[in-house]
């Protein structure tokens, strides 16, 4: 029973940085209908950001609580330019090229970034510096510390934010509009490229504060961790139906929470046979049942099939 | 392409074309031969490994340049027939399964080969099954996923019994044999002493001819050409009648089987795998040959499968020398660079040559008549 | 099955997306060997009914029966098979590819050659390759294509491009062709030489089913007319009758939808 209560815990925790990640995807998706590759790598970029900022910063002697919130801002600032350049560069130009046109670019867009981390980032683990003084609380059984706490809130906080954003604010209407029908939207004088510029910033912005809480939570951040990150969080948001915001949050917390009982339980489900060295194929097995039997994901319309 | 020997290649009779098919046939022949004495011992292996990726490009073409389907996890089918020799063509199984198999499985080559084919394509088809009905980028992210799997699974098979010894990966495997003669040892055919690298290359060179063939007669083929409305435009081909899943599903799965011989050949080859041999670069690696040639041209893809597959070897003797001599060490290793170089043609081409650096010939003949863009 | 039944017969068809009723019980039946018109303001439902009866979308209610077999929800190569055949409103080329290639693409559906035939090129598979391209170049000129066959697709002329969507959907061998708008964008040249053209191809024993906004074609070409407006019909029948009729008049002028 502790192991269960324990599992909830960390798949929450973990979940909520996927939906966080997940929501930079399907905004995206929801407006372009294109599937951002690159976006994994942006969330890898904003935890090398921050981390390095942190740590010089730390050198610096900057004290603790000042350097965090600053870090994170230039995290974000950086990311928001790279998701800008990126849609400028290399989705852009392409926006009325054949579909594999920027599947391409976007693929391409990764391997620069993945590979140009490496040379600045080098190849070996940096380590998330101790912060705070970071203590554990006992909850039924199981174990919950502040950094986790503090991902929780945040990332709840963050979405609930965002949802604020595209509800009630002109900048929200309009990419709903852009959304819905870019053709018209651009007839009642939305400015298209300006909502699209817009999204990805907001999806990198996000994605940067995803990378520093991932980074936090394991206590490390690696040139290739935003590989596989995208790959969940992608999955994610096809879990909670691909272009609804909702959902992307709903499937973030739902496939932390399968990913965490799954490796939990693996050993136990197949007699021993398979470890929790195999948590990361759980996402993997989602995506597949999810385009098998409701491909339009938990809260999407009938958007999935067809182009 | 200079524009005379353009002229020469297109536009040349049958009996010219004849003509530069026995010459060509006669350079490659030799090409070992002159490539060791200009060049150098190494360089028949890396042609050994060049024809190898342009088997992959060239199964890869069929999938992204035909049909039109995006697959970024296409080395997977490779590490499949790559491990189903390594299995059944070594004294591995011995480990695992010592009571069954006390010397390990030593299946001939040639047996293992056609079913390598099948098993790849059967997971091509597992793949592609529940994907194709939909939108291709949810097929390029599965296939992305899958590719990331079959590592995992590689990786981490040598527990609760030793399938694939994990990341050590399985070595000692059988060298390919053609009747009593191994590949592996230097052999001596009409007075002149052939080493191995020479043996497997002239098998891939046979190999590769038989890939060439296989892809020019399905482009020119009724299935070549519903594939090709495929990708042009999906709703159209299936209201002109075509069953527009199981064409895919088809073109994926012969995509697969190239892949899984051209990995078994890999295996045979180099007589050991492991998972490294698989990661996510290496597809990519692929795709680019297939994007850097020019999509759904064969012969484009076969300059693309040269051009990459060399590129390591230049980047190693300009890249590192250049630093040296610039900053006195090395900054960036010609690795990271070449990856690096990858990523950018993928972005480069699509945006400025999406046809690719060799576009098929009607392609080519409309740039000629006009500027109109190619998109 | 006799000639007198109908080829195609519509019962109650009706289309819902999402709220939004696009269709409602649309009946009607078009006979074998008649050029039947469907005309209606914009966003009747003219498109919707037609990818219903080609297998683009499944209809929510109702059922037609094609050349005598019943069907719900087609899917659009089944019916293909069955005999439709169809172009679209906004031309749906195979692009890149050459006008001869588009057409043999419409050859797919009564060829047979599979991955071996292709492989092995063996006599029936050569056999099958010439005759494919020999009827394609025959309905290439046809419908009045004389530019060689390599030119691609997309750099074809407009009114080309209309007339080289109906040589592939004639290579289909359909019992019914099916066209959305074919004289949308056309000059007054282009449209006579499409009338006569499908003149020819209703003489050659095709029936034709035609979406157009060009009431002028449609008067001068049609056998018989149907009329809808917001998804239902509203009236059928002979050219001169559909013109007098009052509901006809009121939709077109009163209902200010053009």
């Amino acid at each position: 029973m502790e192991i269960f209560l324990q599992q909830i815990i960390n798949g929450l925790v973990q979940g909520s940085v996927y939906a966080l990640v997940a929501l930079g995807y399907t905004m995206v998706y929801g407006i372009l209908g294109l599937i951002n590759f690159a976006h994994g790598e942006v969330v890898m970029v904003g935890a090398m950001l921050a981390l390095s900022a942190l740590t010089a910063m730390l050198g610096w002697g900057v004290p603790p609580l000042l350097a965090l919130p600053l870090s994170l801002i230039l995290a974000i600032l950086g990311c928001m330019a790279l998701g800008y350049s990126i849609e400028r560069v290399a989705y852009r130009p392409l926006r009325h090229a054949p579909r594999l046109a920027p599947l391409i670019t976007a693929i391409g867009v990764s391997i620069v970034l993945q590979n140009l981390a490496m040379m600045i980032w080098g190849r070996q683990y940096h380590a998330f510096p101790q912060l705070i003084d970071n203590q554990s609380h006992l909850i039924g059984g199981a174990i919950i510390n502040d950094i986790q706490i503090i991902i929780f809130v945040m990332a709840l906080a963050i979405m609930a934010s965002l949802m604020v954003v595209v509800h009630r604010t002109r900048l929200g209407r309009a990419m709903r509009a852009v959304a819905e029908n870019q053709h018209a939207a651009q007839l009642m004088g939305v400015d298209i490229n300006r909502v699209i510029s817009v999204t990805f910033m907001l999806g990198s912005a996000l994605a940067a504060v995803a990378g520093l809480m991932v980074s936090a939570n394991y206590g490390l951040a690696h040139y290739y961790m935003g590989f596989l990150l995208g790959l969940k969080a992608f999955t994610a948001a096809v879990l909670g139906g691909i272009g609804n915001l909702r959902g992307a949050m709903l499937g973030g917390l739902l496939l932390g929470l399968i990913e965490s009982l799954g490796a939990g339980y693996i050993g136990d489900m197949t007699g021993g046979f398979l470890g929790s060295n195999y948590q990361d194929v759980f996402a993997f097995f989602v995506l597949i049942a999810v385009l098998v039997f409701r491909p339009s994901g938990l809260l999407g319309e009938r958007i999935a099939e067809r182009a | 392409m200079p524009n005379a020997l353009r002229q020469f290649l297109t536009h040349g009779g049958k009996h010219q074309r004849q003509v530069m098919f026995w010459l060509l046939l006669g350079a490659l022949l030799l090409l070992p031969f002159i490539t060791d004495a200009l060049l150098g011992r190494g360089w028949v292996r890396i042609a050994d490994f060049a024809m190898l990726y342009i088997m992959l490009a060239l199964g890869l073409n069929i999938v992204v340049g035909y049909a039109g389907l995006l697959d970024l996890g296409y080395i997977a089918f490779f590490a499949v027939g790559a491990y189903c020799y390594a299995l059944t063509g070594s004294p591995h199984l011995a480990i695992a399964f010592p009571m069954l198999f006390p010397d390990g499985i030593h299946l001939s080559f040639w047996i293992v080969l056609p079913l390598a084919a099948l098993v790849a394509g059967g997971f091509g088809v597992l793949l592609g099954a529940p994907t194709l009905r939909l939108r291709g980028d949810y097929l390029a992210i599965v296939t992305l996923g899958f590719g990331e799997i079959i590592r995992i699974f590689l990786n981490n098979l040598n527990a609760p019994f030793n399938l694939t010894n994990g990341p050590q990966g399985i070595s000692r495997i059988d060298p390919i044999r053609m009747g009593d003669i191994s590949l592996n040892a230097t052999q001596g055919i009409f007075g002149i002493a052939l080493p191995s690298v020479h043996l497997y290359f002239y098998l891939f060179l046979a190999f590769t001819a038989l890939v060439i063939v296989i892809s020019q007669r399905l482009e020119k083929s009724r299935i070549g050409r519903a594939w090709m409305a495929i990708r042009e435009d999906e709703i159209a081909a299936s209201a002109m009648g075509i069953n527009t899943r199981n064409l895919k599903l088809l073109a994926f799965a012969m995509g697969a089987m190239f892949g899984g011989i051209s990995g078994t050949l890999f295996a045979g080859f180099q007589g050991f795998v492991s998972p490294e041999s698989f990661s996510l670069m290496e597809s990519i690696m692929v795709l680019c040959m297939v994007v850097l040639g020019g999509m759904g041209n064969i012969a484009g893809v076969i300059l693309g499968g040269v051009l990459l597959a060399i590129l390591p070897e230049i980047l190693r003797h300009s890249v590192v020398p250049l630093q040296q001599a610039l900053f006195g060490k090395t900054l960036v290793d010609p690795e990271s660079l070449r990856m690096l170089l990858f990523g950018g043609a993928l972005i480069v081409m699509m945006l400025y040559r999406p046809a690719g650096l060799w576009p098929s010939r009607v392609r080519r003949r409309e740039l000629d008549s006009d500027e109109a863009g190619v998109v | 099955m006799t000639a007198t039944t109908p080829l195609l017969q519509l019962s109650s068809i009706g289309k819902q997306f999402g709220g939004l009723s696009a269709l409602s019980g649309v009946s009607l039946h078009i006979r074998r060997g008649e050029i039947y018109g469907l005309i209606g303001p914009n966003g009747a439902g003219k498109t919707t009914l037609f990818n219903v009866i080609t297998g683009l979308y499944q209809a929510s209610s109702g059922e037609f029966q094609f050349n005598g077999n019943s069907y719900q929800a087609g899917k659009p190569h089944v019916l293909a098979q069955a005999g439709i055949a169809r172009t679209f409103q906004n031309i749906r080329l195979f692009a890149n590819l050459t006008a001869l290639e588009n057409v043999m693409i419409g050859r797919h559906l009564r060829t047979r050659a599979g991955v071996f035939g292709a492989l092995l090129r063996n006599r029936a598979t050569r056999n099958e390759e010439r005759a494919i391209t020999r009827r394609a170049t025959e309905l290439l000129h046809y419908v009045g294509i004389d530019k060689p066959g390599q030119t691609l697709a997309k750099h074809l002329s407009y009114g080309e491009q209309r007339r080289l969507e109906i040589a592939r959907a004639l290579a289909t061998e359909p019992l019914l062709l099916a066209l959305d708008e074919p004289a949308a964008g056309m000059n007054a040249t282009e449209t006579e030489s499409l009338k006569s053209l499908l003149q020819t191809i209703r003489t050659g024993g095709i029936t034709v089913l035609l979406i157009e906004h060009d009431v002028k074609l449609i008067m001068g070409l049609c056998d018989r007319i149907a009329v809808l407006d917001y998804g239902k019909k509203i009236a059928e029948g002979v050219p001169e009758q559909v013109r007098k009729d009052a509901a006809v008049i009121a939709a077109y002028l009163g209902g200010g939808n053009e």
